[in-house]
């Protein structure tokens, strides 16, 4: 193409971005459609990955296609592999793409359609996958290191250590709230509980199969899993309408949060090729297949949003969560924009895949680009929903009254009109008893996909089916991020205490299994137990906290990025992930001082425990009370340690721009690579 | 046509390497096995701990 068709094709993407992005900001008092969403969307990643991930390469990076990769280097068949960039690209995404981008931004609807949309779009362009990007290239220029390993070799060993306990933070946090978002999708429902319980046979059977029957062919038994699953749909709805069936497989928060527990710890303690392989496999297969069916299904029937652009709740007195737009929209909406886990994966197994240097841009910046089209798909199946459904189903009893009578004339009040026998008869077409106070975003979404899918295939009639896949869809990679989450923790612990006593460090000692499964299966179900139990319908309280540390775990990546880029002479641009980083610190410290200390109850930790104080005393007061304040301490001890990381690492940047100390980075050695003559991405 | 036949096979190869069964065939070329329960075993245990590590994101 020549450089002036080129010059025109650009500038014909810059304008219909700009065109989507103002229809979606202008657009006052009427329905748009959704497609604006999805070409804005389009036009920016296209356009940030074009100029913005190129000016990162060329620049700040400096990335050398002549420069052997660790895959090249280490290649040893096993962790270290010479791989297409194409299937680094998807392995990649596959493991970044979770829950969290869905769950994310239908909580955030509550502001309305546009502060999402923006963030998701801004934030990923400018931050996550900047984030994505400059670790990957970091990691593979150190031999494909963890993120704790360069955060002490890099900053400070200090800075490791909190990075080690950031981590585990997160994923007791992280593992709680995604199990809190299970338990509320499948309370009261006999048919989501049963489908969901039937892929733990379904899984044990893939494994035997992969195992004996006809070992490793994987695709194959995922294949035969998926079929399995949406036998088990249809036999869900059997289920439901069959009342004594029905009444096996209805359980309530409680029980289901135990039946989850002890789930977990199965997981982690059993053999991995029996349980967590297959269902990493098979939900694998789910996801992948689910996510391009939904943006084809958008794509294809255009649905219109019913939520404003904006809603009254940007002040803060929001149903789903409490929480004024500033800062809360920005951590509730992590995985879509911006996103600290990623990080791990980004220094994990990826960097031991790329080829050729110049493929961390692609792989990097490119796969997160498509999680956050991801997230866009979610903000547009919740805001398809009439407002008045949207509220009725994410908001808890808590907050909107105790009673549906109660609920459907507070939200009627708000100016989202829904009356009780709309959601008796959403209900009633979604095959469920009732879709009132159903927190935790995964129903909502659930709703928003049937609706979505059922237009283009099948009509009401088949609505309650593809709800019920919906809640299958979400519950098993919620699942699978759960049983492998468990264990990555346990892991982690074991190598810790194998520090203070060796046979703890043991990774097949069957004592030490049983201690730090126990342990990782104790915090986070402590902190799930804590949510099942809390009247304000515990994602509230739980969703902020795991955004926090989401973001402050990004925050930690952001400084070790910036270190990098410091040392590498390159100081100059460091804006580069240094902007994103005080824009993360500036949300994270903002909503970590709200938690804490806000006055009012339903936000503030402390305000919470003064009231419940002040109320007549009830049998689990004492309870009630731990509870706020181990949130405090877990949020004050959160922001304590990543103010210490971003001191030490500010210490470390004015040392090297003031020339008190060498710009130096731990860069393995350069080799040039024997693939020279190969095109390079 | 080839285009076509090309993205496929890239397709078929990414889902290969996403569910690992190239890492078995690798597996396989490396220990000189011939596919069989036994070596899928050894594989499955070689891969155990690099597997349970592997975390997933929110």
């Amino acid at each position: 193409m020549s450089k002036m068709a080129r010059i025109l094709v650009w500038t014909a993407v810059a304008v219909a971005g700009a065109l989507a992005l103002g229809a979606i900001a202008w657009h006052r008092g009427e329905a748009i459609s959704a497609m604006w969403l999805v070409v804005a969307a389009l036009c920016t990643y296209a356009l940030g990955y074009r100029f913005y991930s190129k000016f990162i390469a060329a620049k700040v990076l400096t990335l050398d296609a002549m420069r052997a990769t660790p895959a090249e280097r280490l290649e040893n068949g096993r962790d270290f592999i010479r791989t297409n960039k194409w299937v680094v690209f998807g392995h990649h995404f596959a493991a970044i793409a979770g829950p969290g981008p869905l769950v994310g931004p239908v909580l955030a609807a509550q502001f309305g359609y546009l502060p999402g949309t923006l963030w998701i779009l801004v934030g990923a362009v400018f931050g996550g996958c900047v984030q994505d990007f400059v670790i990957l290239l970091c990691s593979v220029r150190r031999d494909g290191k963890s993120l704790g390993q360069m955060a002490r070799d890099e900053i400070s060993k200090t800075a490791g250590i909190v990075a080690f306990v950031a981590v585990i933070s997160i994923m007791v946090i992280l593992l709680a709230v995604v199990a809190l978002v299970v338990v509320n999708a499948l309370k009261d429902s006999p048919w989501g509980t049963f489908t969901i319980g039937m892929t733990i046979p379904i899984a044990l059977l893939m494994g035997i199969y992969l195992r004996y029957l006809r070992p490793g062919k994987v695709l194959e038994a995922s294949i035969l899993g998926f079929l399995f699953v949406l036998l088990a749909i249809f036999g869900g709805q059997w289920v439901s309408h069959t009342p004594s069936w029905a009444h096996v497989f209805t359980f309530t928060g409680p029980t289901l949060a135990i039946l989850i527990i002890v789930y977990g710890f199965a997981a982690s303690t059993v053999p991995v090729w029996l349980l967590l392989a297959p269902r990493d496999y098979l939900s694998t297969f789910v996801k992948l297949g689910t996510i391009a069916i939904l943006v084809l299904g958008i794509i294809a029937i255009r649905p219109t949003l019913q939520m404003p652009a904006l809603t009254r709740f940007v002040n803060g007195t929001g149903p789903v969560f409490s929480g004024s737009l500033f800062p809360f929209a920005f951590i509730t909406i992590a995985c879509g924009a911006i996103s600290g886990f990623h990080s791990l994966i980004s220094s994990g197994t990826t960097p031991k895949l790329i080829a050729r240097e110049t493929q961390t841009r692609m792989v990097g910046y490119g796969a997160m680009a498509a999680e956050s089209l991801v997230g866009i798909m979610a903000i547009i199946a919740a805001c398809t929903l009439q407002p008045g459904t949207y509220f009725a189903v994410n908001s808890g009893a808590g907050m909107v009254g105790q009673t549906p009578q109660a609920a459907v004339v507070q939200i009627s009040d708000w100016g989202f009109p829904v009356t009780g026998e709309q959601m008796d008869s959403l209900a009633n077409a979604v095959g469920e008893k009732t879709l009132f106070f159903r927190t935790g975003g995964a129903p909502a979404f659930a709703l928003g996909m049937a609706k979505i899918f059922s237009d283009s295939l099948g009509g009401r009639a088949v609505m309650a089916i593809w709800y019920h896949f919906a809640i299958m869809f979400e519950a098993l990679f919620i699942l699978t991020v759960l049983d492998a989450g468990t264990r990555v923790g346990r892991f982690m612990l074991q190598d810790a205490l194998g520090h203070i006593w060796k046979p703890l460090g043991r990774t097949s000692w069957y004592p030490s299994i049983i201690v730090t499964s126990a342990l990782m299966v104790g915090s986070w179900g402590y902190f799930l137990w804590q949510g099942i139990r809390d009247p304000l319908g515990g994602i509230n309280s739980l969703w902020p906290l795991f955004g926090i540390c989401n973001q402050l775990l990004a925050a930690v990546a952001l400084c070790v990025a910036t270190t990098i880029i410091v040392r590498m002479g390159r100081a100059k641009y460091m804006w580069v992930t240094l902007v994103p980083l005080c824009w993360l610190v500036s949300v994270t410290y903002t909503a970590s001082w709200h938690k804490m200390f806000d006055p009012n109850p339903l936000m503030g930790f402390l305000a919470h425990t003064k009231q419940i104080m002040a109320a007549p005393a009830t049998a689990d007061l004492g309870r009630k009370i731990f509870n706020d304040r181990l949130d405090f301490a877990v949020t004050g001890l959160l922001v304590l340690l990543v103010t210490v990381i971003v001191i030490e690492s500010a210490l470390q940047w004015i040392s090297v721009i003031s020339g008190r100390k060498q710009a130096v980075t731990r860069e393995a050695p350069f080799v040039p690579t024997r693939f020279a003559a190969e095109e390079p991405a | 046509m080839k285009k076509i036949q090309l993205f496929f096979q890239l397709l078929l190869t990414t889902l290969r390497e996403i569910f690992d069964e190239n890492a078995y065939q690798r597996f396989l070329l490396r220990t000189s096995n011939s596919p069989s329960v036994e070596s899928y075993s050894k594989f499955v245990h070689e891969r155990d701990a690099a597997m349970a590590k592997r975390p997933r994101c929110c």
